[in-house]
């Protein structure tokens, strides 16, 4: 602990102990490399290291006290919204360095196991439309911030971490602080929210694009535009009204089903009629993402992302339907599932190998392994056969995406490749 | 370049009845620098981004030049938010990160090179065109962030509270180069802060709002010298006017012992609302110690003396042997009252100072509506 007359306050919803014991006496900059944790890092205008404490790892941002108290708040009212986002851990103030000089405060938040950065997604081989799913993921994230009346005022990749998906990605918000919470957004909110987007999008791929990280011919500008189409495809799908004759009331159902497809629940649809009731307009007012992985979660209880859960889903109905269970309560099949194919199958992986990939993300790639193999072979190849197939031969060469880097933090590399960046530039 | 106006601009939030921003007229000249100032909620933020396109104009119109934009999508506005979420790229080059936002738009290469090197030399970068930000000192990053709104050549720059991140010594270096930078740019700037010493040293003019109204708009002189209304008269200055509420009788404002002369001018506009009081205003550099004994002389007891240097200023209590004591306030408090002393003869704290309204320093308003009374 330091000697230093420090009066730290701290600001926590459950406060771990282990708070006190980081070096909180010394600038961030200059924290030892054994109380870090070896993760790249973003491009930001303040200083961010990552530590490890009582066995998790934490992010630390240094920024001004009323805007780290700020944003705390902000990150907090967003869980409470259920819109995916970093978890505050919390603002610790009143630091000193050992000669009495004040620091900067500092606000906490839990680091998103299994998240990537889009420069780690980057810098990792990865198959050619990786940006356009990168592009969706936050097309999707953007579109429910706004639905719950959130403006972000500095959209960007690296103000977001991406999970993985089933074959897709599922963003999450980094960065609150220039954001805002409102009732409701205007369009010119969204509008600047979503240009801002553009252009950072843009420049974060030219940035890539000057490292020499990303090939000189991908179309960073198609790509920025790319987010803007898909915002407002998916805004459209969720909020816009129809219209249809009477007789046409089919169009209903046909639009919640529409918007479940998309991974949306119609929480509350307008439906009016005109006066002599021929003609009938409905309008979603409250949607809410997360319909399969709700699905799932009251199924199962397994909490995993939509898409696997959309993934996990189909395998259930394809359970019910082998053993002819299609009459019976869907919570009893669902159990025995569970029992009985899931959790085999994910416990089959050695716990060496775990921290490659989340459960839920394996048991996409084995369905998807044993796809392949049962094409390959001609027959049903049982799930058993699959996983022992897929733990030898794939998982292997997986990396390890628990804490996305196996090294030290003393041999990071990264301090050439992802600069961080001097606080004073708050301004900028 | 343009002009900025605001005609009658309101803007009701939903399930609020009181305007955020009560039809605000506001006419901004080309190349001004105005700054919106005001407490908190006083709509200043609202109507800067009513101004950008992010809040709804919900009656009247917002006017760039001569061109309506109270309906046009914030980035077809033309105008620039700047010290907004700026990041540099480590890639680029200082050039590129200036102009990478002219490169998305399309602009030719020539062009962009040209109007990087012209920003490059107003904000004195020019040898750091081909290094990566890396290699910059903490306050050219700041430029190269600045130099990325200039090198677009925006109509109207936006900023809102920029500095307020920024440590207090930082706070007052950056007032100073924005203001500089803004004159050399000559590009109409709107800035809001709540602080009205970044107000009084950075606008040409200033605008004080309060509950959504406007409330005046002048140069800092104008701001200081002839306060519209109580309000603005108790906002601007540092530290803030002495304001109290009398009687007058005989064509007098009796501040206890003390004795104000009220021109017959200014008694004949009072109104049934003032009840024959005035509310009286005089600044802490408006007063002079005098001894003991002298006639008009108001007796102050010393709390506290803040020396600055320059300056020096008593903070102390009237007493209730004086009259209504909590008839006057200012910025330390009721029943307070601020006196500049010449730092050179502080008194102590404790001892009784009496001090007089210097002739012709006081400023007037009308007790009931508090509007500026002009003798």
């Amino acid at each position: 602990m330091s000697p230093t007359p420090q009066r730290l306050q701290i600001t926590a919803a459950s406060p771990d102990p282990a708070l006190l014991d980081l070096p909180w006496h010394i600038p961030l900059e200059e924290w030892p490399a054994e109380t870090l944790a070896a993760l790249p890092r973003g491009i930001s205008r303040h200083i961010v290291r990552f530590a490890k404490m009582s066995g998790r790892v934490i992010a630390v941002k240094e920024i001004g006290e009323t805007v780290a108290y700020r944003e705390y708040e902000l990150l907090r009212q967003l869980r409470r919204l259920d819109v995916p986002s970093v978890e505050p851990v919390g603002v610790i103030t009143g630091r000193r360095d050992p000669d009495g000089e004040p620091l900067e405060a500092v606000l906490i938040t839990q680091h998103l196991q299994f998240s990537l950065p889009y420069r780690a997604l980057f810098s990792q081989s990865l198959r050619p439309d990786t940006a356009t799913r990168l592009i969706d993921a936050l097309a999707v994230l953007l579109v429910r911030l706004h639905l719950v009346g959130f403006y972000w005022g500095d959209v960007s990749l690296s103000n977001t971490l991406f999970r993985r998906d089933a074959e897709t990605f599922a963003a999450y918000l980094v960065d609150a602080e220039t954001g805002d919470l409102h009732d409701r957004l205007s369009d010119g909110q969204r509008g600047y929210d979503l240009e801002v987007a553009r252009v950072n999008i843009i420049g974060e791929l030219m940035d890539l694009q000057a490292g020499e990280f990303l090939e000189e011919d991908v179309d960073a500008v198609a790509i920025g535009d790319a987010l803007a189409e898909r915002y407002g495809e998916l805004w459209r799908a969720l909020t816009e009204s129809e219209s249809f004759t009477f007789g046409d009331r089919w169009r209903v159902q046909a639009r919640i089903d529409r918007l479940n497809d998309l991974g949306f629940d119609v929480g509350e649809l307008d439906i009016t009629t005109d006066v002599d009731g021929t003609s009938v307009r409905i309008q979603p007012k409250v949607v809410d993402a997360g319909h399969h992985s709700r699905r799932l979660m009251r199924l199962t209880g397994l909490d995993v992302q939509e898409n696997q859960a959309r993934r996990l889903l189909n395998d259930l109905d394809e359970f019910r339907a082998a053993t002819d269970r299609q009459r019976e309560d869907e919570s009893f099949v669902a159990h025995d599932w569970l029992t009985e194919i899931f959790e085999p199958a994910v416990r089959s992986v050695p716990r060496d190998l775990r921290g490659k990939l989340e459960p839920a993300q394996i048991y996409h790639e084995l369905l998807d392994h044993r796809w392949y193999l049962s094409e390959q072979q001609g027959r049903d190849v049982p799930m058993k056969q699959a996983a022992k197939s897929y733990v030898k031969n794939i998982l292997p060469t997986r990396p390890d995406e628990q804490a996305i880097l196996g090294v030290q933090a003393g041999e990071i590399p990264d301090t050439d490749m992802f600069p961080a960046i001097d606080p004073d530039q708050i301004i900028g | 370049m343009a002009t900025v106006t605001f005609d009658k601009a309101s803007r009701v939030y939903p399930g609020t009845e009181r305007p955020a921003v009560d039809a605000l007229d506001l006419h901004i000249e080309d190349g001004e620098f105005l700054v919106l100032v005001g407490p908190s909620g006083c709509g200043k933020s609202t109507s800067l981004r009513m101004l950008a396109g992010l809040e709804d104009v919900n009656a009247g119109r917002i006017l760039i030049g001569d061109r309506d934009v109270t309906d046009v999508q914030p980035k077809d506005r033309d105008i620039a938010m700047v010290f907004q979420n700026y990041a540099l790229y480590p890639h680029m080059t200082v050039a590129d990160n200036m102009g990478f936002a002219l490169k998305i738009a399309g602009t030719p290469k020539a062009e962009i090179r040209q109007r990087v090197e012209e920003a490059a030399k107003i904000l004195d970068l020019s040898q750091y065109l081909d290094r990566k930000p890396k290699a910059l000192s903490g306050g050219q990053r700041q430029r190269v962030a600045m130099g990325r709104a200039i090198v677009r050549s925006p109509q109207v720059f936006l900023m809102d509270e920029p500095l307020s991140n920024l440590d207090a010594k930082l706070r007052v270096q950056t007032r100073t180069q924005i203001a500089s930078l803004q004159r050399r740019l000559g590009v109409t700037t709107v800035y809001v802060t709540h602080d009205q010493t970044e107000a009084l040293t950075m606008g040409d003019r200033i605008a004080v709002l309060k509950d959504g109204l406007l409330q005046q708009v002048g140069t800092p002189r104008d701001m200081y010298d002839t306060p519209a209304n109580v309000f603005v008269a108790g906002f601007i200055g540092s530290p803030a006017m002495n304001i109290g509420t009398f009687p007058v009788l005989d064509g007098v404002a009796n501040l206890g012992r003390a004795r104000v002369a009220v021109q017959r001018s200014v008694i004949s506009q009072f109104t049934d609302d003032d009840k024959n009081h005035v509310t009286v205003g005089f600044r802490p550099e408006s007063l002079d110690v005098v001894p003991a004994g002298t006639p008009d002389g108001i007796p102050v007891i010393v709390n506290i003396v803040e020396e600055l240097g320059s300056d020096a200023f008593v903070y102390g209590s009237l007493t209730n042997e004086f009259g209504h004591a909590d008839a006057v306030h200012s910025g330390a408090g009721d029943a307070q009252v601020i006196v500049r002393v010449d730092p050179r003869q502080v008194p102590s704290k404790g001892e009784t100072i009496y001090v007089r309204i210097r002739e012709g320093e006081t400023h007037l308003f009308h007790a009931g509506s508090g509007q500026r009374i002009e003798a």
